[in-house]
């Protein structure tokens, strides 16, 4: 055998290894996903069977009728739920972005005094455990009238996702040329439209993707939802799952169910997002 | 169309200055180039007058009306980026086109000045092209069209060339050269390349250090160097410049070898001077081998030893060894030379220049 097909034969090897690695690795990103979903349509006896049942014996769509089906029929209400969710994840992300876009321009265009302590403070927030916050938040939530509101969460929300979205959206804007926003000036543009004209169409995958992850953070967060809002007006819909936790039992079928529920606007929003994160945008822009 | 007068024109960060208060006027529709090694302050002063940077004293006049404090959309000017700085989200056409919507112009009116620059730099093919699918020469026209379109009063370059290669930036000068005499506008060039600065420009202006060495005509500039430092900083290869005492006549080198003081200089040294000689390489060569300087030719004989010698086809650039140091010089209608010959060597001593050390000004009076 000569060197070239030895050398060909290690690659081919080396192509097959690698295959299976990324089948092991994406099998177990994936499977608690795909499990939520079998568990959602198969009965209890079967979720905490042992050994495992790997494929579902009866299919039914039971948990998900019954959720729909209005309290007392064991249903819960997962139309305000949701409609809580949207509200609280919507508003705190486009609050959240906008100041983003302003501190992430600021940090990345301005030279200013304290720049570096201020974005060192930005970020030091983010070391701060959520749940450990819950406590001091309620009381003082209480004491403010804003418990088991909307507005409350927003709060929450855009405070915990400023620091984040402006690391993120400040990144974006460094890697737009300054040159560009220099030029659209000389074309004629102010400040603000050389902003709105040139710099944001660049930038706008970094901000599309910070608003994702913004969105996706408020989407899911449980541990400060849980302890801020108790009623059916502001509860979010992983505060929901606990609805189907009684003192004795949990109903797994069930808050699967609920789960894929919120698993697929997320899945659907980040999907449709994703298409306008192409990279390489600012290619062309100047040399190289 | 305008004139651009600079008076006094200072920029300083905090306590660093970087354009020690210049003046300068440039008239209307010549074409100058600021020249000078990288932080010597070409940029910013561009950039301060393009309104990019604040000034921190002096004044800027464009065609008569002083801009100090007004944006740059208000200066009528258009630049040219070193980076192109084309938007990359938009194609060529709206690339040119950007201006003219933003200053809210007809659609006609918008499309006919678009393809009226578009023809004059050949884009046609390219209008509907994003700046990514270019190569970098085709970028470079993009950005001059741009700047056409505009109709500006004055045109500024930041270095438009230097991220070309060398084949491209011989042919791109060609047609900017070409574009101003077809647009006959006023152009601002900076550039570190004095050959560009040379070929292009109806006046040079060779900065240093945030100072203006000098101003002139690329022939002014090479045959009558104000200062050591143009000198050395225009012509390539650039001068031979050697440090020497004037003693009775005669210049003395550190090494102890002699050339007679030039008669041009003989009024203005006296013994004991300390003085730079420099001396082109058109203007030391082997024997016979030169570009004859007419009549006025005062020229010196002496031999020397080769040390390199570098072909050129055309040419040939001969370093020979003279007061223990390298003097390159130029060789027409070459014929091979061996390292370490000794040669007969011709110098043009009324071609030489004569700075003072300690100004570093020229003695020529």
């Amino acid at each position: 055998m000569d060197e070239n097909s030895s050398a060909r034969l290690k690659r081919r090897l080396l192509g097959v290894v690698y295959r299976i690695g990324l089948f092991l690795a994406m099998l177990t990103i994936c499977l608690p996903g795909l499990w939520i979903v079998i568990s959602s349509l198969r009965p209890t006896v079967e979720i905490m069977a042992k050994p495992p049942v790997w494929i579902p014996q009866e299919v039914s769509y039971d948990a998900y009728v019954s959720m729909f089906s209005g309290i007392g029929k064991g249903g819960i209400p997962v139309i305000e739920y949701f409609r809580n969710s949207l509200i609280i994840s919507v508003t705190s992300t486009v609050i959240a972005v906008a100041i983003g876009m302003a501190g992430g321009y600021a940090f990345a265009r301005y030279r200013f005094r304290g720049k570096s302590s201020v974005f060192l403070g930005l970020m030091l927030t983010r070391t701060v455990p959520g749940i450990a916050l819950s406590l001091p938040l309620f009381f003082l939530y209480v004491r403010l009238g804003i418990i088991d509101t909307h507005f409350g969460l927003i709060l929450a929300y855009v405070a915990l996702n400023v620091p984040f979205t402006i690391w993120l959206i400040d990144g974006f804007f460094r890697q737009v040329p300054k040159d560009l926003a220099e030029a659209a000036q000389i074309d004629g543009c102010t400040r603000w439209q050389a902003f709105w004209q040139v710099e944001f169409p660049l930038a706008g995958p970094g901000i599309a993707s910070a608003a994702i992850f913004a969105f996706l953070t408020c989407w899911n967060e449980f541990a400060l939802a849980s302890q801020l809002t108790r009623s059916v007006s502001a509860k979010t819909l992983p505060v929901g799952l606990l609805d189907y936790t009684a003192e004795f039992t949990i109903d797994w079928r069930g808050m699967c169910a609920l789960a894929v529920v919120m698993i697929i606007p997320a899945l659907t929003l980040t999907y449709i997002v994703q298409k306008h994160l192409v990279g390489g945008l600012t290619s062309g822009a100047v040399k190289g | 169309m305008a004139t651009v007068s600079l008076k006094k024109l200072t920029k300083r960060y905090g306590n660093i200055g970087i354009v020690h208060g210049i003046d300068l006027d440039i008239t209307d529709r010549e074409f100058i180039a600021l020249v000078g090694p990288s932080g010597c302050g070409k940029s910013t002063t561009l950039r301060m007058i393009a309104g990019l940077e604040e000034i921190s004293a002096g004044s800027i006049e464009i065609g008569g009306r002083v801009v100090n404090d007004l944006p740059p959309r208000s200066r009528n000017i258009s630049m040219v980026f070193q980076s192109y700085a084309l938007y990359p989200h938009m194609t060529v056409r709206e690339n040119l086109g950007f201006s003219l919507k933003i200053a809210g112009a007809a659609k006609e009116d918008m499309d006919r000045r678009v393809a009226e620059a578009s023809a004059i730099l050949g884009l046609d093919a390219l209008l509907d092209r994003r700046p990514s699918q270019l190569s970098g020469g085709q970028r470079q026209r993009v950005a001059m069209g741009r700047a056409i379109v505009r109709d500006p009063d004055v045109f500024l370059f930041d270095e438009p060339l230097s991220n070309l290669d060398a084949k491209l930036r011989t042919q791109m000068r060609t047609e900017i050269k070409k574009l101003h005499a077809k647009v006959q506008s006023t152009v601002i060039y900076v550039t570190h390349d004095q050959v560009e600065a040379m070929t292009l420009a109806d006046r040079i202006v060779i900065m240093r250090d945030g100072h203006i060495e000098q101003v002139g005509t690329p022939d002014e500039v090479f045959r009558r160097p104000a200062t050591r430092f143009v000198a050395g900083f225009i012509g390539s290869p650039p001068m031979n410049l050697h440090e020497a005492t004037v003693d009775d006549g005669q210049l003395v080198f550190a090494s102890g070898e002699k050339l007679p003081l030039p008669a041009q200089f003989k009024a203005n040294v006296a013994t004991g001077d300390r003085v730079v000689f420099g001396l082109r390489p058109d203007d030391i060569y082997p024997t016979g081998h030169g570009i004859s300087s007419g009549g006025a030719a005062d020229v010196h004989q002496i031999e020397l030893p080769i040390t390199v010698t570098e072909p050129l086809g055309n040419e040939t650039l001969v370093f020979v060894e003279f007061n223990g140091t390298d003097w390159v010089s130029r060789m027409l209608n070459p014929r091979p030379l061996k390292s370490g010959e000794r040669v007969t060597m011709s110098l043009d001593l009324s071609q030489a220049h004569l700075f003072a050390t300690e100004t570093g000004k020229t003695l020529r009076s």
